[in-house]
């Protein structure tokens, strides 16, 4: 379980997250929604320690995985970032290396040496990532040959080969086509079995057909969350009901 | 309306013409000292010129081959010495560096490049020369080093910050430790923009003809020895370009023609690179 309390975040003094306390449950997946600007891709970005990276970054308050505490002393980012993996919203595939050494490329990057092991991981995070049948005949090709679908999914492949327990979305699907976009989608279902995925979308299509649980965010703030069915049939707030039903945003 | 229209026409094509002109003037230069060199050193270029040492004078015949050696070992001892310092001090300035300490680090490489070569000359006189008490090859590879040094590093880095950012997320989203998403990640994707630079960087020493005079020195015989002194390419055309012998104004020819071809060839293998990079990526 993911979970963060009175998150905060500042750039350069000036506030973008103002105390967002939520639950991300394990095996689920989970949607934060809000119009743009209202602090969704910070607040995910806060959970892998990526605005750590940023100068004039702030993050106060807690985020917590199974209860261990990832801003707390001694934590070392990089090793959290194995444990919660990122997905951005543009693919990116390592364009210098291969299909093959792009989907291992954080294990061998980390110090991974075992061939027979590393092609194994290969195979496998491509088969997770629905890919395999795709690449199988061209693994030493270049990435930039793939369709934005298939590269998306590659980088989908890269993040699961480091086997984390956490998979965060940062809009996924937005540089995508309507079928790359429902593979994707049927793949975060299969994922949901083995790992808690966590959704920045503006879509809200998206995140009422593929999500389990909702969030809304708005100018920094968490407006309302819950069961996504809740939020998009009976939400408690008007503001809610107002963004999902496209009087703003 | 006619009128003007025609008269603004008119001065349009004037105005093309002008930067015509100022165009040819840029390159003609060139041409005409390519051909002058080919005429005056193409006769002079022979197998001898390669593999015999200098006659004394008054002699006729003889070649460069101590010379040539020389620029390959003075050369290539600063092209070891100064590009791995170049590519990590830039991937410091652009991986780890704060903003202020990196442009702190951009200006003195910036005001280095800008120091005359001779002053690296002097430098290099100081600190191995006097130290030695004898000029030395290691010297002259010294001095060039310095040289080097700031271009390797301003070339690297900007092809560094050409890289995108978002590869460099990607990286640390996997959890790769910093130093090898530098070296593994960005440095291979700017690789082609690296290796140019380290081109343009050599073929800007290779030509350095006055820090050699009180550093490498010349000498007349071959020697290969870091701790002697040594003849180079650009230090021996200007000697035998100097000296009152026909015989010696024709090797300085040949030796010039067979400099320029060097720094060309690799101004064009830089380019091809380049090129070909681009064409594998586009494919």
């Amino acid at each position: 379980m993911l979970e963060c309390k009175d998150l905060q975040i500042e750039f350069d003094r000036k506030s973008v997250l103002k105390g967002v306390s939520l639950v991300f449950p394990e095996r689920k997946i989970s949607a934060i929604i809000g119009p743009s600007g209202c602090g969704k891709s910070t607040l995910l970005r806060a959970f892998n320690r990526m605005h750590d990276l940023t100068r004039g970054a702030k993050v106060t308050g807690s985020v917590s995985l199974n209860g261990q505490e990832i801003y707390g002393p001694g934590q070392d980012a990089v090793l959290i970032r194995r444990r919660i993996g990122m997905v951005f919203q543009k693919p990116n595939p390592f364009p210098t290396l291969s299909i093959f050494d792009n989907a291992i490329s954080g294990l061998r990057l980390s110090g991974v040496r075992n061939q027979a092991h590393l092609k194994e991981a290969a195979e496998q995070a491509l088969t997770d990532a629905a890919l395999w049948d795709e690449v199988k005949d061209r693994l030493k090709s270049n990435p930039t040959t793939l369709s934005g679908g298939q590269q998306q999914r590659l980088c989908i492949a890269r993040a699961l080969a480091v086997n984390p327990e956490v998979l965060l979305m940062d809009e996924p699907c937005s540089a995508l086509d309507p079928i790359a976009t429902a593979k994707i989608e049927e793949l975060m279902f299969r994922l949901r079995e083995r790992l808690t995925v966590i959704i920045v979308t503006h879509n809200m299509q998206q995140a009422a057909r593929a999500s389990d649980r909702t969030a809304f965010l708005w100018m920094g703030e968490l407006v309302e969350a819950g069961e996504t069915e809740m939020i998009f049939t009976s939400p408690k707030k008007s503001m809610t009901e107002d963004y999902i039903t496209g009087r703003f945003g | 309306m006619n009128r003007t229209h025609l008269a603004r026409k008119l001065y349009g094509r004037a105005m093309e013409a002008v930067c015509l002109l100022a165009s040819l003037i840029a390159v003609v230069p060139l041409f005409a000292f390519l051909w002058h060199l080919v005429a005056k050193g193409a006769s002079s270029l022979s197998l001898s010129l390669f593999t015999q040492l200098p006659m004394p004078p008054g002699e006729l015949g003889g070649g460069l081959l101590n010379s040539i050696l020389g620029s390959l070992l003075v050369v290539g001892c600063a092209t070891a010495a100064g590009i791995p310092v170049g590519i990590g001090a830039a991937i410091f300035m652009t991986e780890f560096a704060s903003p202020s300490v990196t442009s702190a680090l951009r200006f003195a490489c910036d005001v280095l490049s800008g120091i005359p070569s001779i002053v690296m000359g002097l430098l290099a006189y100081q600190v191995v020369v006097v130290p030695m008490h004898h000029f030395s090859a290691a010297s002259g590879s010294v001095a060039l080093a310095f040289i080097m040094l700031p271009v390797v590093v301003i070339t690297t880095q900007e092809m560094l910050y050409l890289v995108p950012h978002s590869l460099r997320e990607a990286g640390h989203a996997l959890g790769i430790p910093t130093w090898r998403i530098a070296s593994s990640i960005t440095l291979r994707a700017a690789a082609p923009g690296v290796l140019t630079g380290m081109i343009l960087s050599v073929s800007r020493i290779a030509g350095e003809t006055a820090p050699m005079l009180f550093t490498a020195f010349g000498n007349p015989y071959l020697s290969l020895d870091p701790k002697s002194p040594i003849a180079t390419l650009p230090h021996m055309i200007f000697n035998y370009a100097i000296s009152p012998y026909d015989d010696w104004h024709r090797l300085a020819w040949g030796g010039a023609l067979i400099l320029v071809i060097g720094i060309l060839g690799a101004t064009l293998l830089s380019r091809f690179i380049l090129w070909w990079h681009q064409r594998s990526l586009n494919s």
